[in-house]
């Protein structure tokens, strides 16, 4: 019969909350003794532990490296020292990492708002559309969308913004500096893993320097904005950007934004071609 | 993990024991990531796979197996492991597998 391990692990899944299940898959060595092949321990987010690798030294190393991947939202396997060693070999312990959907926040209930949140549900993100136009923002015109907010972006952001972390995304849509700014401002104080803001280039160069009056830091902007959004694929209609979109913010996070493919804001030409 | 977890409440309630099979590694083409994992229940029942189809066979061996035993394993299938050949991995990548009794 299962026991209090998979008990914990069984109530955190079906209550959808984060958790971390760390297994040994291979024991070598000094570790023999120490350790033993599918020994286990069970991470919260705040830390807390069930269960035991073995050895207490090992149990934190693997507890500190279980919640770095619970935040990065990836499985890994590490390798450790019997004690937990770095650059030691003798244990290795599959990380296994429990998350609930990554959230995708949009900015702006236009046209091509319905689109993106389609496409970002195929991809499994949590989506919520925040515009303060209550005539705009509403659940009958983004129906798949799991929360629409009627709300300044910056006030929104305040709000939610610490609950941010490396695999959310943010799109901003409105097309409007006195929407796109404050929104912008705001994504760039959380941790969100992605920040997107649509325009032309000529919306796109007005936003920058309005930005930039309003004291955001260029050096951050260079890093983190993808502006104009999207990867170039030529895309016209709001679904075909949703996808260009979308197949930004998957290459943002494996780290092919640059080089392997190629973000419009690193091209120079009309960004719709004939 | 969560999509097993119906099949092993309602085997448990009929008091049959339940094995766990978890992909914990993929080098080269493998159809499942790490993390996709199977329940066995002991008169061969299965919830959840860990590949396309092509080793479900042989998990379900060693996860019976595993029960008799009560010992946890790692079965590797791959194109260059003639048994798993066999069992019909054809993508050409390695899956590791642990195999283990619930029984933590």
């Amino acid at each position: 019969m299962s026991g209090e391990l998979y008990r914990e692990l069984r109530s955190a899944l079906l209550g959808d909350e984060p958790v971390v299940l760390a297994t040994v898959t291979s024991v070598e060595g000094a570790a023999r003794g120490h350790t033993a092949l599918a020994a286990k321990l069970v991470v919260r987010p705040d830390g807390r532990c069930l269960g035991t690798l073995g050895d207490e030294e090992l149990d934190r190393i693997a507890t500190r490296d279980a919640l770095a991947a619970l935040d990065r939202g990836v499985m890994v396997t590490r390798h450790y020292g019997p004690h937990g060693e770095a650059r030691r070999a003798e244990v290795a312990v599959f990380i296994e990492v429990f998350a609930p959907p990554a959230r995708l926040i949009v900015f702006g209930a236009v046209d091509f708002t319905r689109a993106l949140v389609e496409v970002g549900k195929v991809l499994g993100f949590a989506v919520t559309v925040c515009d303060p136009r209550p005539v705009f923002a509403t659940k009958a015109r983004f129906p798949l969308a799991d929360e629409v907010v009627v709300e300044w972006p910056d006030r929104y952001m305040d709000r939610i913004g610490p609950e941010l972390g490396p695999r959310d995304a943010v799109c901003v849509l409105t097309h409007d500096t006195k929407f796109d700014v404050p929104a912008i401002l705001g994504t760039l104080r959380t941790r969100a893993g992605y920040l997107g803001a649509m325009g032309s280039r000529r919306t796109h160069e007005q936003r920058w320097l309005r930005l930039l009056e309003a004291g955001a830091d260029e050096a951050e902007l260079n890093e983190r904005l993808m502006s104009p959004i999207g990867l170039d694929i030529g895309a016209r209609t709001p679904e075909e950007t949703a996808v260009a979109i979308c197949a930004e913010i998957v290459a943002v996070r494996t780290g092919r934004a640059e080089g392997f493919v190629t973000p419009l804001r690193r091209g120079a030409g009309a960004i719709h071609r004939s | 993990m969560k999509e097993v977890i119906a099949d092993i409440d309602r085997w448990q309630a009929a008091g049959r024991r339940v094995a766990i099979a978890r992909v914990i590694g993929v080098e080269g083409s493998g159809p499942r990531d790490p993390g996709a994992t199977m329940a066995v229940s002991e008169d061969g029942e299965v919830a959840g796979s860990v590949s396309g189809g092509c080793v479900e066979g042989a998990v379900v061996a060693e996860a019976l197996s595993v029960l008799e035993s009560g010992t946890p394993r790692v079965c590797t299938f791959g194109y260059s492991d003639d048994e798993a050949f066999a069992v019909g991995l054809t993508c050409g990548g390695t899956v590791h597998v642990l195999v283990e009794p619930l029984d933590w």
